[in-house]
């Protein structure tokens, strides 16, 4: 602020002077440094804190996405010692462009970095990275590395003695693709594409084909989601915004004591409620209204995806559209009715405008949410409710192909990313009101 | 990279770190982990004053995987799948087991010998069989009662939801020798596209009737509230249900897959000396025919099998449960280790796209 009042320094050539006779520009920004530094200290808990558990991970995370170095340094898990392997097939490829038939050269360069595979105990690693790729054919690093100390010249024939699927041109492209750091294959593999043995991008087979699908039902099912939590949460929302004080307090328990509950409780509360034997199906046999063999499948598929997380994910919309229609005045709409507005004039052109901010907020809110669900769609998704971040957990822990995960995670984290974009263009960010 | 790795994941991971007289096991949970409790923790704490803790998930090989790459090992010991332990071995994700440190049988058979073949490698001590076999519950079906594989995918003679386990490995045999193959043929014909084809064929007429399982003690949980008629689950589980807390439950041990599973040491576990010093301990003939009082799987000594007596209400006689008994392997398949080590992330991948689709 005190700059405001310095004279700008054209007006003073010879520059204005403290009574210490320092330099008045250079006084000021001495002890502005020192309230900045201050502020700095004041919010470096927060900026390490940020770094650490947000932006690196998502550093880490992108780079993963786009490397997977198994095939070109081998780690020592004891020591963390890094060995280069492979290297001379890679140099190999580096002679030799995409598509060369594999010569004795190239199989005499395998048998001697099998060899070092087998003394790392690598050879399992480099299966594995290699699978990935070419399914199948994790076995042969492994069978192959084990005798790889007694693989004679001609070492073509040696190979493939061991196991001729060594000859498969797939193979060698993937090993090919392997060779070099950076490979934008997992990304190929999270969009359903793979590269063919001449290197061109295809569609991988029809039975193999999931991620887009999921991607696609993820979608789907979130702006569901979304349009049902509206649906359900708007009404309640208005009513808690309009109630006395006293009995919209009580109503807004009745909001908060789900959204304070366990995720975990409230999803097998559902599993509860809706499987085959539960207290719906059982209370409508009870009833006659279904027959005892007529029990509804109402969880473990899509069903019970949406009804679980639309009730888990209400509160996210209830709660910014209350904190909007809070301060609307009733009298608008009074006053519209006074001036002839039917009231779905009254509500269309006067109230809901009002509630834009709340709606947008909720929605962004709730959508996002949806997108990155994981817990309940894999406790009451059953088999054709899973969405796509089942999958990256999969990855992430059973198939432990976690540049796969991190490709399709970061898919994921892009289609928000666009989705937020647009909003900002359409509703503008300004006009977003959490609560 | 990796140190970052490790930072973050040291950030976010809740590794228990186990302190210096206790030993962590990581096992399945359920009335299989009870058998361990009894049969080994227990008397391993009374001689040793170690307490034993008992980890529990849903297949040890998972975290354990993770656990090593991220290089945070919060556990000592682990019970693992055979084929699992093989593919964690292979990529270096174990401690080897010198195998002299196994005692001999009690009439100085030595170890080696004493086990059944193939249940010592490097880095894997079995210390069962087990076998995953379907069971159903007798009140729903009073007529009829299912008897072979074949009747685990008749939806027509035998209606009522399935249960499965949420994995390839498994379904796809038991498929197989659903749709009339030999025990013997099924890993050959599924090494084969038009194999796998098959059996995901055979799945398909019932997939709308399935129920997915992932842990073991969800089967028998699925088949008590009525969920499912039939379901597949591990032996042991079902024989708990049926024989402790009296479940009307029948196995079907036709169209049986078994396997050995036991013990490894991750790679970098804490506290291995006492690791070693306890898979000494659990699996000398006695304790592993102890264990067999408390859970119906088959031990994995030849010395320990003439041990296992009554289960431990002292009335059932446990040789016909067992997996290994002779009326049991009639139609019955051993599973296959490289089969699966080979295959399991393909399998999975076209297992992912079935289920989803």
């Amino acid at each position: 602020m005190a700059d405001m009042t310095a004279t700008p320094p054209e007006a003073a050539p010879q520059g204005l002077q403290t009574a210490d006779g320092r330099p008045l520009k250079a006084a000021l920004a001495e002890s502005q440094a020192r309230a900045k530094r201050r502020a700095f200290y004041l919010v470096a808990p927060l900026l390490a804190f940020i770094l650490l558990t947000f932006v690196l991970p998502i550093g880490q995370l992108l780079s993963r996405s786009v490397s997977d170095p198994r095939f070109i340094e081998h780690v020592d898990r004891s020591s963390g010692e890094v060995t280069p392997i492979m290297t001379g097939l890679r140099a190999w490829f580096d002679d030799n462009p995409a598509g060369t038939e594999p010569d004795e050269a190239a199989y005499a360069a395998l048998a001697a970095d099998l060899v070092l595979l087998a003394d790392l105990r690598g050879q399992g690693d480099v299966g594995t990275r290699i699978n990935y790729e070419a399914p199948g054919t994790r076995s042969l690093f492994t069978k192959t590395a084990r005798r790889a100390e007694d693989l004679q010249a001609p070492f073509r024939e040696a190979i493939l003695d061991v196991d001729e699927d060594w000859a498969d041109p797939m193979l060698w492209q993937a090993m090919r693709d392997a060779s070099s750091r950076f490979t934008a294959n997992f990304y190929l593999a999270a969009l359903d594409l793979a590269k063919d043995e001449t290197g061109k991008i295809v569609n991988v087979p029809q039975e193999r084909q999931v991620y887009v699908m999921l991607f696609e039902r993820t979608a789907i099912l979130s702006v569901l989601i979304t349009f049902l939590t509206l649906v359900l949460g708007f009404p309640v929302a208005h009513l808690l915004a309009t109630l006395p004080l006293r009995y919209s307090n009580l109503l807004m328990i009745l909001v908060l004591l789900p959204f304070w509950t366990s995720l975990l409780v409230r999803t097998t509360s559902w599993m509860v409620l809706l499987q085959s034997q539960g207290v719906i199906n059982s209370t409508l046999v009870w009833l006659g209204v279904i027959g005892e063999d007529g029990r509804i499948q109402m969880i473990y598929n899509q069903l019970g995806t949406v009804i679980a997380m639309t009730h888990i994910l209400l509160p996210f919309m209830v709660l910014p559209l209350y904190s909007v229609m809070r301060p609307i005045k009733p009298a608008y709409v009074r006053a519209a009715r006074s001036l002839g507005a039917t009231s779905w004039t009254a509500f269309r052109r006067i109230y809901l405008p009002q509630t834009v901010p709340g709606i947008g907020a909720g929605a962004l809110l709730v959508f996002i949410l949806a997108v990155g669900y994981y817990i309940t769609p894999a406790l009451v998704g059953g088999a054709d409710g899973q969405l796509i971040s089942n999958l990256i957990a999969f990855h992430m822990q059973n198939s432990l192909n976690w540049s796969l995960a991190a490709a399709l995670a970061s898919l994921l984290l892009a289609g928000v990313l666009i989705l937020y974009w647009l909003y900002d263009r359409l509703v503008g960010i300004d006009n977003l009101k959490l609560g | 990279m990796k140190r970052t790795l490790i930072l973050t994941s040291a950030l976010v991971a809740a590794g228990v770190a186990a302190q210096a007289e206790e030993l962590a096991v990581m096992s399945w949970g359920g009335a299989y982990s009870k058998s361990q409790v009894e049969a080994y923790h227990k008397p391993f704490t009374e001689k040793t004053g170690v307490t034993v803790i008992d980890v529990v998930a849903d297949n040890p090989a998972t975290p354990i995987k993770a656990q090593v790459e991220a290089g945070n090992v919060s556990v000592s010991i682990a019970d693992v799948e055979y084929a699992d332990a093989m593919a964690l071995c292979d990529e270096g994700l174990l401690e080897e087991i010198d195998p002299s440190i196994f005692a001999d049988a009690p009439d100085g058979t030595p170890a080696m010998e004493d086990f059944l073949p193939g249940a010592v490698t490097d880095c894997f001590v079995a210390t069962i069989v087990f076998s995953t076999i379907y069971a159903y519950d007798d009140t729903k079906f009073p007529d009829a009662k299912p008897t072979t594989i074949a009747d685990l995918f008749d939806l027509e003679g035998f209606p009522g939801k399935r249960g499965l386990r949420k994995t390839p490995k498994v379904n796809l045999e038991m498929a197989l020798m659903a749709d009339g193959v030999a025990p013997e043929e099924v890993y050959d014909m599924l090494e084969t596209d038009e194999g796998v084809e098959r059996a995901f064929a055979k799945l398909d007429t019932i997939k709308d009737e399935v129920v997915w399982w992932e842990a073991g003690a969800q089967p028998p949980q699925l088949l008590a509230d009525g969920e499912v008629a039939m379901t597949t689950a591990y032996n042991g589980r079902i024989f708990s249900a049926a024989v402790a807390e009296e479940k009307p439950f029948v196995s079907v041990f036709n169209g049986q897959v078994y396997e050995y599973d036991g013990y490894v040491i991750p790679l970098g576990a804490p506290n291995q000396e006492r690791a070693l010093e306890f898979l000494t301990f659990a699996t000398q003939t006695q304790q592993l025919a102890d264990q067999a009082k408390w859970i119906s799987y088959g031990p994995a000594r030849k010395s320990s099998g003439p041990l296992v007596g009554l289960y431990e209400d002292g009335e059932t006689e446990m040789g016909p449960y067992m997996p290994t008994a002779e009326a049991n392997l009639e139609v019955a398949l051993p599973s296959s280790v490289e089969f699966w080590a080979d295959r399991n992330v393909e399998l999975s991948e076209r297992f992912n796209a079935w289920l989803a689709n």
